[in-house]
Parts: structure tokens; C-alpha cells; sequence
């Protein structure tokens, strides 16, 4: 009896059939949606990747298409000579050298972005069919990008023999408008002057020093200091007063403001107009360690940046463990702290558009050879940094730096500027410090930020700040 | 003109794979395998299908060596599709079709990898279908099947372990014999092996004792599998094992433990074994090993990404740059050069003929060729799984074969004989042999099944 009623029991497995059937259908649901994902993520990645070998495969079917400013102004092409050898040519030479970048000793800049766009081809079937006939590659795609040539020319011309960094960006949409890295070369020579730029190593030319550089923010890291101080104290931050001898001591360790100079009786305002580091290094004392460290995490330090550009990390570091002199040496953008120029700008960008920052790009969209867009990219959000009225509060101090503290050289023009100097020092000996400035314009609608970092030029204020106001110059008359 | 219908064709290719694919979940739905209209309209795709592949090879490439091939495939598979049907009257159609679309699709790969492989292959899939062919009628004519219990184990232990000590090594697996230039690969029939031994020793008996006994020959054969560096055949013997005891005794608890232990042999496998290390190590990060450990898997993805959707048509890509393509890989040169979608349709071809073959064995209440019917289907899904979520990334590589496109005479003959003792359980079953309550109960006795 027993055993009859296991046997019947045992008869029907189709639940267990049934379930192992569907345990397969999800397994291959998610196997698929796998391949899906990938194929629709990776596409691109994949063809750049330099190990593998259909770029040549595409390179001998199609050759490499031009790059074009926002205006339409050739910034690369590839010429045919008789013998259908291509040449790739930079009009401009040395002006877009790290941004437009090169291709044929790996790649850098647009020609490493866009390299999948490039290589590719839309143009008609008719076309290919033609050109199959008479043995001719087909044209690849053009990329238009973001860059506008004068304002580009205007940032070179400005940074002039100095080592240092320009970038310009579009507020609201992340455009970047210009790129300028110094010491910079001519990409039209790359493969002649390669193997010197490789082994010159001292000068690092081929280092975009816009997005790679890592430099001490300098006071233009009091923007940040200053934004955790109003989080903190939200009402009462304009209460804020303190009497400046020149330095600030706290136990063994000691700030000087630059140059020793004293400011006096300071408020919230006037510290951070006239950069105060003894003011600012009394606010880095009394503020929240692990709400800081919070703060400099939304501001995306120590962390990937939403950039497709290769870029450094900027790296800070606050927590309860540190010692005071490295707080206070932190506070005013000294210290071990690491920033990047593209990075400040983003972080300035989001202060003048409401705390949203959007991802710059410099990609504006792909057109095949008859000019029918292939891919246009939109700007595109990546979230708050800050909230409104914390960028508005901000915004206000910027303009205070312009209208009455050390980026006076902007006053009184057609346009109204805010923005933050810096002069970080980089070693011991005084006087030897990179100049800053960070900043946009017209301050009440912002539309154009521009950053600058000049090395070793001595203050923001003197060396930096000219820079900004040619820039802008050139901005509005452009206009 | 070539450059027209490479284009063209990419699209047609694709097109005929994904109707061909919605024929394939149709046919699932029909209460009986009789749809004539369908079968003719899949059949129609199959041909179409080869005409522009074919076509699009001898094109690119300018030789006339693939029509000739062409043509020897199409009267292979126009054979199979009119005469085993002539056979065997009863024979399931949707799976003889996919089998001669997988066959068919198969052939086309590899002859644009290597000609003279491909050319191999062919005889081998001629010899394959020969011998098959003949399944379906000693299925019906043999009695004893269910005796030869420890036979099978037995039989499998001894030919993995004497491959373990004399076989020679392949791509550093200690897996392969050769007799007379011809290489096989045994842990390929050993699967065959494995699953009559486990329906012959579980279809009537279920206690703990008996699993426990089987536990030891599969366990055994597993580890012989693991020691000659062969993980995947290791993993398809062990899923197997574990869902056939599960199906076979309808306890989860075995299911569970199975799982668990699966974990625990992975973890201790990965401790113990340097080449199960790489293979993880290559898994998580391959772009990190790209010179080494991940150079297999990183060509493998760059086929896939560069072939996109709608591939890059035959010929056009660079398949050869992964290394074994033609057998671990293959799944990703199909989708570098017919496409992902086509890969997608591939998969959904193979996933609607698992589910054929579990439909073949609710039918069956002959609880031993229940057991084989299902065991059959779970290894073959479980080593399409392994191999294209291998070439993927998604899981480790194991280094299986997609059976019947990849080259590789023991996985195909393999398969095809697999497939044919499915074939000659569903006509049994047809026939009324195999069912509890079935028309003809006079052959049911005389078969001395059931109560």
C-alpha cells in the first residue's frame, strides 16, 4: 500500500519538469539581456580598443574623416595625394594640439573620442558602390565639435610662454568652447617629434594639463571651504567677524595670509573677497570634519568625474582623523589637496547655474559625407552639486571678489564678472606659487566660465585674472 | 554589385532568422507536432537562408569552391528533412529542423574559418546521421536498457580515467585520443553514458541510499573530468546529475544540496587549481590580463562589439583573431559577422528546442526514457549556456563547444545521436509504447511497463 502510493507520487514530475524549464528561461532571459546590454553599452569601446585588430580592417575600407569647429572651420582633415596616401593635416597647428589631439602615434583628444565616428563610414550605398568600382576608400564621417577657434586663439595667445591651462565652457549646456594646454606642439610633426616628446620627459608636452594637471587649488578651494561653512550654519554665517593680524595660530602651527599682509576687522564677505587665508583657516578649524568630507564628496573630490576626456582624479582628504595643522592647511587650499583645472570648472559651472552641473563635451554631433547628421549629442544634466541658495550665496561672494577684493582687474567692464583668484604656492620659498582664477560671466544670467591656471606666475589676481577678462572680452564681442 | 547585396543581405539574413525563430515558439504551442504549413515555411527559410549565405561567400571571396560546398550541404540537409520523416513516419519535426538549421548554419561558419575543416566536418555530420539513424530502431528493438546500470557507470568511470592517463593533451586538456588520425573526445559519449546510467539507476528506485550511489560513480566521473582540465564537461556531467536526481526523486532537498554543493566544489576548485584561478581572474577583470589571461575572452567581446546588430557581413570581419573560434568561440564570430540579433535568434532557436524537449518529456510516463528525454535536454541547454556566456563574459570560460555549429566531429556526433534517442522515445512514445494510459496497452505489457 505503501509502496503504490509512492510509486503514484513518483509518476508525474511535470511541476518539476515545468520549474526547471522556467529556471532555464530566466537564466537565458538574463543570458540575453546580458549580449543586449553589452552590444548597446560597449560598441564603440570595443572598436577603439586598440588591441583590437578591425580597426584596420575599417581604416583600409574607409579613410579618416574631418573634425570641425563649432563654426565649420577644418581643425583636421585627411588628404589624398595621387597615390591615395594619406596625410593628416592640422591647419591650425599647435592651437588645438591636446583637444583636437592627433592619431597616429596612438590618439589623444577628439581623434581617441570620436576615433569609432571617424573611422566609420555612412555615406550612401551608391556612393560605396562607386567607390568600391573604383578602388577608392570611402569617406568617414565628420565630427563637429564644440570649439570655437577665436576664443581658443585669444586663451593661447593670453597664456602666452607660461606653462598652464585655459579651459572655457558653456554654463548651461557643458559646451567647452576652448582647451588650451601649454607647453603645447605641433601635431602635424607628431611622428617626427615623438620620440623626443616621449623621452623630454621633464615638461610632460603631451600631458593635457587642463584635465590631467593635478595642482594645489589655492584659494580658489575657499569657494568649497566657504560653501561648508553656510551649510553649517545657514543663518548665521553673515555673523561672522574676526580681526586679522596677518597669520593665525593655532597651537604649533601657523597660516600667513599671502605675502604676510594684514586685513583687519573681516566679515564672511570680506574674507573671501580679499582671499584671507588666516580668516579662512579660522573657519576650517570650527567646521564638522565628517560633514566636510560629505560636502567634498557631492563636489565629486576623490571620485570618476562625468567626462569622457581623459582626466586625473582630484584627491583631498578630510576626515576626524586628520591633525589640525592639516585641516587648517586644508581649509585654504594648501596642504595635500590635488585639483584639476576641468574639475574646478565644472564645480564653477554648477555655482553659476544653480548648483545643476552639466557634463561637458566637445563632441556636437557626426555628419556623414553629404552632411546628414549620423549622431548629434545633446546636453545632458548630472545632477545637483549644491542646492540653489547655497549657489546663489556663493555666486554673491564671487561677484564680491570682483567688485571689491583681488579680481578688481574685472571691474567696471561692459559685462559684470564673479569668479575666485588663487595663488597656490607649490614649495616652501615664498613667492613661488601658481596663479588662478576661476569664474564666469555676465554674473546675473551667467553664460561663459572660464578657468584659468598659470604655473608658477605669482598671484591670481595679477597674472590670471588679465586672462579671464580677455577671454570674456573676446566672449561677448564674438557676440 | 557586391557591395549591394553584402548590404542587403545582412538584413535578409537576419530577417529569415527571426521569422525562422517565431516559427520555432509557434510550433511549442501546438498541442501535436503535425503543422505541415508551418514545417514547409521553416523549411523554406532554412534554404533561403543558406542560398544567401553561400551566396555572399563565394561573392566576397570569388571562389567557387562554396557553391561546390553548397550544394553537397543542401543535399544533405534536403536528405535529412524528406528522408527521416520517410523512415520514421512519426518523427518530431520541429526538433529534426532545428537540427538541420543548426547543422546548416554550422557548415556556413566553419567553411568561412577553414574550408578544409569545414570539408571534415561534413563527413563527419554525414557519418553522424548514419549512425543515428539507426537509434530510433534499436530503441524500439532493445529490452534490456534498463538492466545495464552499473554497466554504464562503470563503462563511463573506466574510459574518463583511462583518457586521464594515456589521452593527450589539447589546449592543455588532457582530453583527447588518437586512433588512426582521428581525434576523439570521449567525455563527449560519456555524456550519453552518464544520463542511461542515472535513468536505468533512479527510474525505480529513489531512496537516499540509491542517490547516494549514483552520487559516487557521477562524482567520480566529475572529478576525473576536473583533473584532466576539462571544467566544462565537468559542469555539464554535474548539472546534469543534479537535476536528473532532482526530476527523478521530486525532492528540492536534493536540488538544494546540489546547489550547495556545486558552491563548495567551485570555491574549493578555484583554491586548488591554478587554471581554474586564471579563468576567474580572466572573468572578473579580462582587460587587466588583455596580454595574457583575458587575450581569449577580450577577442571574443571585440568580435561581438564590432559586429554590432546587424554584423559585419561574411567575410567582412575578423574572426580569426580569437583564439579556438571555430569550437569555443564560434557563437562570437556569428555575431561578428551575421550579427547580434542573429546570435539573439540563435539562442531563442536553441532555448525553443529545450523547451520541445521538455514538452517530449511531460508526454512520457515511462519514467526511464523520462529521464533520459530530460536529462538529454538539460545538458544540452546547460552547455549552450556555458559556452555563450563564456564567450560573453558573463560567466567563466569553460571551453565548451555550441554543439552542432562548432567544429569538432565527437561534439556533433555527440548531439546528433542524443538528439535521435530523443527521437526514437517520441515515436515510441507516438506509437503508444511509452504512454501510462495509451491506445495500444497491449504493447505496453508486452513491454512489461508500468503498474
Amino acid at each position: 500500500m505503501e509502496e503504490r502510493k509512492q510509486k503514484t507520487r513518483r509518476m508525474d514530475s511535470k511541476p518539476e519538469i515545468i520549474i526547471s524549464g522556467c529556471f532555464f528561461l530566466i537564466i537565458f532571459a538574463l543570458l540575453i539581456g546580458y549580449l543586449v546590454y553589452f552590444v548597446s553599452t560597449s560598441e564603440q569601446d570595443m572598436i577603439n580598443n586598440s588591441y583590437n585588430s578591425r580597426q584596420e580592417i575599417l581604416l583600409s575600407q574607409n579613410y579618416r574623416g574631418s573634425i570641425f569647429s563649432r563654426d565649420g572651420d577644418v581643425l583636421a582633415e585627411t588628404q589624398m595625394d595621387a597615390g591615395q596616401n594619406e596625410t593628416r593635416i592640422y591647419p591650425y597647428k599647435n592651437l588645438f594640439s591636446h583637444i583636437v589631439g592627433y592619431s597616429t602615434q596612438g590618439r589623444m583628444g577628439v581623434e581617441a573620442l570620436a576615433n569609432y565616428y571617424l573611422i566609420n563610414t555612412n555615406t550612401s550605398l551608391n556612393n560605396k558602390v562607386v567607390n568600391d568600382m573604383a578602388g577608392v576608400k570611402n569617406p568617414g564621417d565628420n565630427v563637429y565639435t564644440t570649439l570655437d577657434v577665436e576664443i581658443q586663439q585669444v586663451a593661447d595667445e593670453q597664456l602666452s610662454i607660461y606653462k598652464g591651462a585655459v579651459i572655457v565652457t558653456e554654463v548651461k549646456t557643458g559646451k567647452v568652447l576652448a582647451l588650451v594646454s601649454h607647453p603645447d606642439f605641433d601635431p602635424n610633426e607628431i611622428n617626427d617629434i615623438w620620440d623626443s616628446l616621449i623621452n623630454n620627459d621633464s615638461s610632460s608636452v603631451l600631458v593635457n594639463r587642463a584635465t590631467q594637471g593635478l595642482y594645489p587649488p589655492g584659494s580658489t578651494f575657499k569657494i568649497i571651504t566657504a560653501l561648508e561653512y553656510i551649510r553649517e550654519n545657514p543663518n548665521t554665517y553673515n555673523n561672522y567677524v574676526f580681526g586679522c593680524p596677518g597669520y593665525f595660530r593655532f597651537e604649533d602651527s601657523k597660516i600667513n595670509c599671502y605675502h604676510g599682509s594684514s586685513h583687519g576687522q573681516v566679515n564672511f564677505e570680506k574674507s573671501f573677497a580679499k582671499s584671507c587665508n588666516s580668516s579662512f583657516a579660522n573657519i576650517g578649524m570650527g567646521l564638522d570634519r565628517t560633514a566636510f568630507a560629505d560636502t567634498l564628496d557631492d563636489l565629486l573630490f576623490n571620485r570618476k568625474l562625468p567626462l569622457t576626456l581623459t582626466y586625473a582624479k582630484s584627491s583631498v582628504q578630510v576626515s576626524e582623523d586628520i591633525s589640525d595643522d592639516e585641516m587648517m592647511q586644508t581649509s585654504i587650499g594648501q596642504g595635500k589637496t590635488q585639483i584639476t583645472p576641468i574639475h574646478l570648472n565644472m564645480i564653477t559651472c554648477a555655482i553659476a547655474n544653480k548648483g545643476l552641473l552639466m557634463k561637458p563635451y566637445v563632441i556636437d554631433r557626426v555628419e556623414n559625407d553629404a552632411g546628414n547628421v549620423v549622431k548629434a549629442f545633446k546636453p545632458s544634466g548630472y545632477g545637483k552639486l549644491m542646492e540653489e541658495s547655497e549657489a546663489e550665496i556663493l555666486k554673491s561672494l564671487m561677484i564680491s571678489v570682483v567688485e571689491s577684493g583681488t579680481a578688481s582687474k574685472l571691474k567696471g567692464l561692459s559685462y559684470t564678472a564673479a569668479g575666485k583668484t588663487g595663488s597656490a604656492e607649490y614649495n616652501n620659498v615664498k613667492g613661488d606659487s601658481h596663479a588662478w582664477f576661476t569664474g564666469f560671466a555676465p554674473a546675473e544670467d551667467p553664460e561663459v566660465c572660464v578657468t584659468i591656471i598659470v604655473e608658477g606666475a605669482g598671484s591670481g589676481g595679477d597674472y590670471a585674472v588679465p586672462i579671464a577678462r580677455r577671454i570674456f572680452d573676446a566672449y561677448f564681442r564674438e557676440k | 554589385m557586391q557591395e549591394y547585396i553584402t548590404e542587403l543581405s545582412k538584413y535578409g539574413i537576419t530577417i529569415c532568422m527571426m521569422l525562422y525563430t517565431v516559427c520555432c515558439f509557434v510550433s511549442l504551442w501546438r498541442k501535436n507536432e503535425k503543422v505541415h504549413a508551418l514545417y514547409v515555411l521553416q523549411s523554406i527559410l532554412l534554404f533561403l537562408m543558406q542560398l544567401i549565405l553561400f551566396l555572399n561567400l563565394a561573392l566576397v571571396s570569388g571562389n567557387m569552391k562554396y557553391v561546390f560546398f553548397y550544394v553537397f550541404v543542401q543535399v544533405f540537409l534536403l536528405a535529412c528533412l524528406v528522408m527521416v520523416p520517410i523512415i520514421y513516419e512519426e518523427v518530431n519535426r520541429p526538433l529534426l529542423n532545428i537540427m538541420c538549421m543548426l547543422i546548416g548554419i554550422g557548415l556556413c561558419i566553419i567553411s568561412r574559418l577553414s574550408f578544409n575543416k569545414a570539408v571534415r566536418q561534413y563527413i563527419i555530420v554525414l557519418m553522424s546521421l548514419t549512425i543515428s539513424l539507426f537509434i530510433p530502431y534499436l530503441l524500439s528493438r532493445i529490452k534490456f536498457l534498463k538492466k545495464l546500470t552499473w554497466i554504464y557507470g562503470l563503462v563511463g568511470v573506466v574510459v574518463l580515467g583511462v583518457v586521464l592517463f594515456v589521452g593527450e593533451y589539447t589546449h592543455g586538456s588532457k582530453i583527447t585520443f588518437t586512433i588512426k588520425d582521428i581525434t576523439f573526445q570521449p567525455s563527449e559519449f560519456v555524456k550519453i553514458l552518464l544520463i542511461f546510467f542515472l535513468a536505468a539507476a533512479l527510474w525505480e528506485k529513489t531512496s537516499f541510499l540509491r542517490v547516494a550511489e549514483t552520487a559516487v560513480i557521477a562524482g567520480m566521473e566529475v572529478i576525473i573530468l576536473v583533473a584532466s582540465k576539462d571544467l566544462g564537461s565537468a559542469l555539464i556531467f554535474f548539472a546534469a546529475y543534479v537535476f536528473v536526481v532532482f526530476i527523478a526523486t521530486r525532492n528540492y532537498f536534493y536540488l538544494l544540496l546540489g546547489a550547495a554543493g556545486g558552491c563548495v566544489a567551485s570555491y574549493a576548485a578555484f583554491r586548488l587549481f591554478e587554471h581554474v584561478q586564471t579563468r576567474v581572474y580572466a572573468w572578473r577583470d579580462p582587460w587587466a590580463y588583455i596580454d595574457n589571461k583575458g587575450w581569449a575572452v577580450t577577442q571574443s567581446l571585440f568580435a561581438i562589439g564590432s559586429g554590432s546588430w546587424f554584423g559585419m557581413g561574411l567575410l567582412k570581419g575578423n574572426p580569426k583573431a580569437i583564439p579556438y573560434v571555430d569550437q569555443d568561440f564560434v557563437f562570437s564570430s556569428v555575431c561578428e559577422e551575421l550579427g547580434v540579433l542573429f546570435g539573439i535568434c540563435l539562442i531563442l532557436v536553441i532555448v525553443s528546442c529545450f523547451f520541445m524537449i521538455m514538452k517530449i518529456a511531460i508526454q512520457i510516463h515511462d519514467r526511464f526514457y523520462q529521464l533520459i528525454v530530460y536529462g538529454i535536454g538539460i545538458m544540452y541547454v546547460f552547455q549552450i549556456f556555458l559556452t555563450v556566456g563564456g564567450g560573453i563574459n558573463l560567466i567563466p570560460l569553460t571551453g565548451v563547444t555550441l554543439p552542432f555549429i562548432s567544429y569538432g566531429g565527437s561534439s556533433c556526433m555527440t548531439t546528433m545521436i542524443m538528439f535521435f534517442i530523443i527521437q526514437g522515445i517520441y515515436i515510441r512514445l507516438q506509437k503508444g509504447g511509452g504512454k501510462y494510459v495509451g491506445r495500444k496497452k497491449a504493447e505496453n505489457k508486452a513491454n512489461g511497463q508500468q503498474t
